[in-house]
């Protein structure tokens, strides 16, 4: 790939990896420009229907994947038309009729030459079907990282996800947020993953395919949405009791956006006078064996980052909107929203429960 | 019903002197069946247990249908959830499909080449009873399994298992012992079982069956019998180091400690993938017997779907990794996997020519195991091309592990082989007991079937491609899927009614089915020279074949087959 450059002032090598980029963005933004089956395609309401859905891409390795499959879906479908129509003309033609001699039809044992014809054309098709799979294959997975781009390191664990920004000094859960990409000056984000105990694995249809994460292996994908907006997907390999409430919301910041968040991230935690006596409660409990609150002695690495925990939408992986009722359910107990899931249960008395939970929405 | 059987199996008489005999008692029964050396007991009591654990599969299917028909449903807990779809698929795939399959190779082998019987009866017998302990051992969790949630915990890591979830730390308890041990022993049966067959078929043909005129069936189990032998001893070996790594704290597998995760995929997928072609080329190999009988016409090219079937047997030992596309292991490994995996469609596509070309020119009648036989061409036409689909690595990022997996499986599992394994039972039936199914059950349970099936599966794709994955208890409400899974359970229901239909034909044919005779279908192979159901000794005399189709020949003495092999 890559015809059309457009920072000729770099450096010959960083050139080359952000014409790749310039050039799958150019077709992701003009997507009027797909051919005509994949624009038909989009066209079937209900295949592009719902918020996860995969022929509905909004980055560069969703399109590039949706464009591949479009073409392996026509294919496939000819084939389809075309055996099983023989077969079922077949079927009516000669099929047994009232009256008909009783005499066997004409045995045929085989024609070496039909054979041939057989296996040679389907192997061709093979072959075609491969090397176009062959090229989004290796121009998504040896996609060279722009000096620019952000980075993001994903772990997954029972049942949730940590994301770290190491140039950045950030540690949240749950809820990525990566800055919106400039086509014009691609910044791409690439994750960098691997899991704390089982396998997990990452899938937002919309933005890429997924990729696993696996304890003790280091896996990379990459992600250039241009679309501000909340992209959803959830956890895609079987890890335990809550898979299924393991959800995924990325946002994708427009570059204000993107700042401000930032910004608030490394803020150290809020000490609101009114939410003090819950502090203490938190301080004073397992908690903290879990859990970290920058500036106070929760330092726990086992559960999400809680730091920031009001500036987020939901809670639970996903699971729930990040509303006071909602979080002193959850505190009182993680069971009744997630069964199965690691939190434990912590005794708070009815008092207790509502001084954490201030605390908790304070922490913004 | 079972005396019968009894005193047709009274081997030291003739036909007639076991009347002489005292009426044996249940005892005798049940007795003579566990004691049985006779490959067509022994075939039978494959079919029945495959049958029963059907039935156990089917159960947790729907169990998992119901919860998930609508979003956030609380039928049951996740728990529940997690060990109905590892039994349900650990069920159907190691106690459901492999006894099915070995049952009517045990059965039909011997008498399709002319044998009194298996090469090793004790063998035999032994490899049976191996193979039900292991399944009764895995139920056995049920009761016995203690693990986090307490006592009758099944096993909940999956029919694949990944590792570490398997761990003591993740998996505490014994549930996931019970499921290594109960497949360890399965495999030591399928071994076994695989053994005799190839012994069998390598030595046993009757006089003039050369490999050349080896019946397209016998041939497919050959090859299955080998792949079993390659297939099975990774799965065994990495149960193995699990069982090490759950009991004497080894680290395979353990991540934590610096083993790996994806050599456990590895070691899994070496023998998952082949697993899938042991299960459907016998499937392939009763559309070769039924698909000519029916369309009055020999098999088109006999000596190519020999080939194809090798070329699937070493073929499909090289695609594991396809089930690993989303595990990282870079674009040339992902492409060497693709291609591979593609490849493995041409000797497929030419069994699909090959039938075709036999339908084409023929006299077709549309009898029970006739309609199972089309339906499973054209489903496992449409399910290997969805195949192509997941072959094609990029496709796969976005399809792997979501309900188009989970759908496409199903096509070939059920659409395909479960649709073969209909048509045999509609087939062979009458040579095993003596009495035909009826004909008019039979069409209903076709038709029933084909509608809950088309309802399922078809419909399942849709939830992947919108994002569904697999293995989910349940889900949110605004993703879409909800509706689609709730006709998808609909359809369970046709399946469901379809299944008590064939159940009660059988039942009701068993006792008062029309007489079947030793050749019903008009057919060529020499399982219907002899009685049905046949003596012990299935063939009075040994027989003597000249060509593929050794009853052709003998009905057509003026025009037999060897004139054109």
């Amino acid at each position: 790939m890559g015809d059309l450059g457009q920072s000729a002032g770099e450096a010959q090598e960083n050139q080359v990896k952000l014409m790749s980029f310039g050039n799958s963005l150019n077709a992701q933004m003009a997507a009027i420009s797909d051919p005509w089956p994949v624009r038909v395609f989009h066209k079937i309401p209900i295949l592009g229907s719902g918020p996860t859905s995969i022929f509905a891409p909004h980055a560069t390795p969703a399109h590039d994947i949706d464009s591949l499959s479009v073409f392996v879906l026509s294919i496939t479908l000819v084939i389809f038309l075309i055996v099983a129509g023989l077969l079922m003309y077949a079927l009516i033609r000669f099929r047994r009729r009232p009256g008909d001699s009783q005499m066997e039809p004409v045995q045929l044992y085989g024609s070496n030459q039909i054979e041939i014809a057989w296996t040679v054309i389907p192997f061709l098709i093979v072959v075609v079907l491969f090397l176009t799979s062959a090229r989004v294959n290796f121009v998504t997975e040896r996609q060279a990282k722009p000096a620019n781009s952000m980075d993001v390191v994903v772990i997954g664990h029972q049942f949730w996800w940590e994301y770290r920004y190491p140039k950045l000094g950030i540690v949240t859960a749950n809820e990525l947020h990566i800055p919106a990409n400039d086509p014009n000056a691609p910044t791409p984000t690439f994750l960098t993953m691997t899991s704390a105990d089982v396998d997990h694995s990452f899938w937002v249809p919309e933005l890429a395919g997924k990729m696993d994460l696996i304890p003790n292996k280091v896996n990379v994908m990459w992600l250039d949405p241009s679309k501000p907006g909340v992209y959803l997907g959830q956890c895609a390999q079987f890890c335990g009791a809550e898979h299924a409430m393991m959800l995924l919301r990325v946002y994708v910041d427009t570059p204000a956006q993107f700042a401000q968040w930032v910004a608030n991230q490394k803020k150290q935690a809020t000490e609101e006078a009114s939410a003090a006596e819950g502090k203490k409660v938190f301080e004073h409990t397992a908690c903290i064996n879990c859990h970290r609150v920058t500036g106070t002695v929760a330092t726990g690495q086992f559960g999400p980052d809680l730091t920031h925990l009001a500036s987020r939408d939901t809670i639970a992986a996903g699971v729930e909107k990040n509303t006071p009722e909602n979080l002193r359910k959850w505190i009182d107990d993680p069971d009744s929203i997630k069964m199965g899931c690691l939190m434990p249960k912590m005794h708070l008395n009815s008092h207790e429960l509502d001084a954490v939970t201030a605390y908790m929405a304070s922490l913004r | 019903m079972l005396e019968k059987r009894m005193n047709d199996t009274t081997y030291d008489h003739p036909e007639g002197a076991a009347v002489a005999l005292a009426k044996p008692t249940w005892l005798d029964v049940v007795n003579s069946w566990i004691t049985t050396v006779d490959h067509k007991r022994i075939g039978i009591m494959y079919i029945g247990y495959a049958l029963i654990f059907l039935v156990i599969g089917g159960i947790e299917a729907l169990i998992m249908r119901v919860q998930l028909a609508v979003p956030n449903n609380h039928f049951v807990t996740p728990e529940v959830f997690n060990r109905m779809f590892t039994m349900h698929g650990t069920t159907m795939v190691f106690f459901v499909g492999m006894p099915i399959l070995f049952g009517f190779g045990n059965y039909l082998i011997p008498l399709m080449i002319g044998a009194r019987d298996m090469a090793f009866p004790r063998l035999n017998s032994f490899s049976f009873w191996i193979s039900a302990f292991g399944g009764l051992l895995l139920y056995f969790s049920f009761l016995g399994g203690d693990g986090l949630y307490g006592a009758g915990t099944a096993p909940d890591v999956g029919w694949f298992a990944y590792a570490p979830l398997t761990a003591r730390i993740f998996s505490p308890g014994h549930s996931t012992d019970y499921w290594i041990l109960g497949v360890f022993l399965s495999g030591i049966g399928s071994v076994g079982t695989a053994l005799n067959l190839v012994v069998t078929i390598i030595s046993l043909r009757c006089k003039g069956m050369t490999m050349g005129r080896l019946p397209l069936l016998a041939w497919i189990y050959l090859v299955v019998s080998w792949m079993v032998f390659i297939a099975i001893g990774p799965l065994t070996a990495a149960q193995i180091m699990l069982l090490l790594d759950r009991t004497v704290g080894s680290h395979f597998f353990d991540a934590q400690a610096g083993g790996s995760a994806v050599l456990w995929m590895h070691f899994f997928w070496i023998f998952g993938h082949p697993e899938v072609y042991i299960l459907v080329l016998p499937a392939f190999g009763f559309a070769n017997e039924i698909i000519p009988v029916f369309s009055r016409k020999a098999i088109f090219g006999y000596a190519a779907m020999v080939g194809a079937t090798v070329g699937i047997g070493f073929v499909s030992l090289g695609v594991w990794a396809h089930h690993m596309f989303t595990v990282g292991l870079g674009p040339a490994g992902n492409a060497f996997f693709t291609f591979a995996t593609m490849v493995v469609s041409v000797p497929t596509g030419i069994k699909i020519f090959n039938w075709l070309a036999t339908i084409w020119g023929g006299r077709i009648s549309f009898a029970t195991p006739m309609l199972f036989s089309m339906g499973f061409l054209f489903q496992f036409l449409a399910a290997g091309l969805t195949g192509i689909m997941l072959s094609v690595a990029p496709f796969d990022w976005q399809l792997g592990n979501s309900y188009f997996v989970v759908a496409h499986f199903h096509y070939v599992l059920v659409g395909a082989i479960l649709y073969m394994i209909f048509a045999a039972f509609y087939y062979w039936f009458p040579k095993m007991t003596g009495r035909m199914l009826s004909e008019r059950l039979g069409k209903w349970h076709f038709w029933l079937f084909t509608l809950g099936f088309h309802l399922t599966f078809d419909l399942m794709h849709i939830p992947g491609i919108l994002g569904m994955p697999r293995r989910v208890f349940t889900y949110e409400a605004d993703r879409g899927w909800g509706s689609w899974n709730m006709i998808i359970g609909i359809g369970a229901i046709f399946q469901v009614i379809a299944i008590l239909i064939f159940v009660w034909n059988m039942i009701h044919s068993y006792m008062k089915g029309e007489k079947a005779g030793p050749d019903p279908w008009d057919a060529w192979t020499l399982e219907w020279s002899t009685d049905s159901p046949p003596p012990h000794y299935n063939f009075a005399v040994e027989p003597v074949v000249e060509s593929r189709r050794p009853l052709w020949d003998r009905k057509h003495p003026n025009d037999p087959d060897n004139a054109y092999e």
